[in-house]
């Protein structure tokens, strides 16, 4: 379905406006010839988990790779506009990638840890980053397998492959890697589609527990996991030949009374 | 009933490629067995190979093996991950692996003229043991490179983006998580290629010539196996039974590599495969 929407910039706050973590404008999102999205002025809180929701093809994980370009990787892959963390531009050619991706880490959709022992999935981005003493990193290691509630399930077997685990464990083994070189955003792609039912309760309930202490980004495709989770909505469409931000706000407030008609109709899944 | 028939004639097929395998096995091994014992494998050749041992042909094969190994597995590791880390569109991936496929076509005895052309005469290493090993590192280099290249790049893109989205540098994921990850691919190289250099004989009688001596340096001559069982088969007179006995330890060795191998990357794939 083509529609007729035309990207809006943003809702007006209608309290005082919370700090914001990161802020793009006008970002778009070119593979070669094609535009996955353009036009897109997103704005992310500080501190609460924004969900970015949408059809699929509407350029929900082109946003999401662009915010600590990872776009870099994929060849052919352009992004133009701006993303503003702390006032800077990342996207300017000096910004450091590597200092960057420290700072906002991502999980992907599938699981992927590396094939390497559980504790040297942790031990080896912690050794990269410089933390030289081993006593630190143990501890830090089991702090954040606490924190993503896996340390008594593994603890006895920490030399066992990563990839041994179930596919939940493995998961929250990606968000304890993310997460433990103490990043400020978190980054989330899908991070519960590829996992049953319960391990996919178990990493909502992780994320949920995020809230506060870090600025969560999650593309999902799930609503009822939207409307659990999400502080903040931002809602993606197909515009023509390239995706688009079509509206954004407290999620609340657009769950009750979405402003486009194109949301209305997506969240009461009258379309698509 | 076109099934039927079809499978019987696959069978047959398979049947006359393991019927002839057991055929050349079972022929070197009753010919070969008797005269292997722990004299024949440590003694000095002696009566051009009649009698004696091949002591100094296992020492000079293995040597010839190691320099090409020491040369090549570098050499090939260097040159897999280049290929496998520049993108498919440059034109230098594009060359060398055009040249890679280019070399591995060139039959055996091309490369023994090659490497006693710019080994033995231009380098003035004569016919040595040096020569043998850097021309068969010329000649396992197209082997070794592919078979690394592949098993670089079998690993997931996920893991390379996770690695990317930990902020960690390009030398260390390839180091700490690819490297490993391609381990099972790079031991394939390195069997194929002892399995191709152990057999290889045209290339190294130019080269590393075929004095049955023990060497005393890399820089003497040095006969391997493979040469030794081509002299005694066609220049000995009597030699065929010392022919087959030097034919079962180089099928043994083989055998012995291979089997190792596989079992070790057996090893290493199980670790990481999920059980569920």
């Amino acid at each position: 379905m083509k529609s007729t929407v035309t990207p809006i910039r943003s809702v007006v706050a209608e309290s005082a406006p919370p700090a914001l973590a990161i802020q793009t404008k006008d970002l778009a999102v070119h593979y070669g010839a094609l535009c996955a999205v353009r036009g897109v002025s997103l704005q992310v809180p500080q501190q609460q988990i924004t969900a970015i929701i949408g059809p699929s093809g509407c350029g929900k994980t082109s946003v999401l790779s662009s915010l600590n370009r990872l776009t870099d990787l994929i060849p052919g892959a352009r992004v133009s506009g701006q993303i503003l963390i702390d006032g800077a531009d990342v996207l300017w050619p000096a910004y450091d990638p590597v200092a960057l991706r420290r700072r906002v880490g991502k999980v992907f959709q599938k699981p992927n840890p590396f094939p390497l022992s559980i504790a040297r999935n942790l031990d080896l981005p912690l050794r990269d980053q410089g933390v030289r003493n081993a006593d630190e990193r143990a501890g830090r290691i089991e702090a954040v397998l606490r924190r993503v509630g896996l340390w008594d399930e593994v603890a006895q077997r920490l030399d066992m492959p990563a990839q041994q685990l179930s596919g939940g464990q493995q998961q929250r083994l990606c968000i304890a890697r993310a997460l433990v070189l103490e990043p400020d955003i978190l980054l989330m792609d899908e991070p519960c589609s590829a996992l049953d039912p319960i391990a996919s309760g178990v990493v909502e309930g992780l994320i949920e527990e995020l809230r506060g202490d870090y600025t969560v980004v999650v593309v999902t495709h799930n609503l009822q996991q939207a409307r659990r989770i999400a502080d903040h909505l931002a809602v993606f469409w197909t515009s023509g030949d390239a995706g688009c931000l079509v509206e954004q706000g407290p999620a609340g407030a657009i769950f009750d009374s979405p402003k486009q008609a194109i949301t209305a109709a997506y969240l009461d899944g009258r379309c698509c | 009933m076109g099934d039927r028939l079809l499978a019987g004639v696959c069978w047959l097929a398979a049947g006359i490629v393991a019927g002839g395998f057991a055929w050349l096995l079972g022929d070197i091994v009753m010919n070969g067995l008797g005269q292997i014992n722990l004299m024949y494998l440590l003694m000095p050749v002696a009566d051009a190979g009649r009698a004696g041992g091949i002591g100094p042909v296992i020492v000079s094969t293995s040597l010839i093996l190691v320099v090409c190994l020491s040369v090549s597995l570098p050499l090939g590791l260097a040159t897999a991950i280049v290929l496998s880390e520049a993108d498919d569109e440059r034109w230098f991936g594009r060359l060398v692996r055009r040249s890679l496929d280019v070399l591995a076509g060139v039959p055996s005895i091309v490369f023994g003229l090659f490497g006693y052309a710019v080994f033995g005469l231009a380098l003035g290493l004569g016919f040595s043991i040096l020569s043998g090993g850097l021309t068969l590192a010329c000649m396992v280099l197209p082997i070794l490179i592919r078979s690394i290249e592949q098993g670089l790049r079998a690993v997931p893109i996920d893991i390379r983006h996770a690695a990317a989205a930990l902020g960690m540098q390009r030398w260390r994921t390839l180091v700490a998580v690819l490297l490993p990850a391609a381990a099972p691919g790079v031991l394939v190289g390195v069997v194929l290629g002892i399995g191709r250099a152990a057999a290889e004989t045209a290339a190294l009688l130019f080269t590393s010539g075929y004095v049955a001596r023990m060497p005393d340096s890399l820089l003497d001559s040095g006969r391997s196996l493979s040469v030794h069982i081509f002299d005694l088969a066609l220049n000995v007179a009597g030699g065929e039974p010392r022919a087959y006995a030097a034919a079962l330890v180089l099928i043994v060795a083989l055998a012995v590599v291979n089997l190792t191998a596989i079992s070790l990357s057996e090893r290493l794939l199980s670790s990481r495969i999920n059980p569920a």
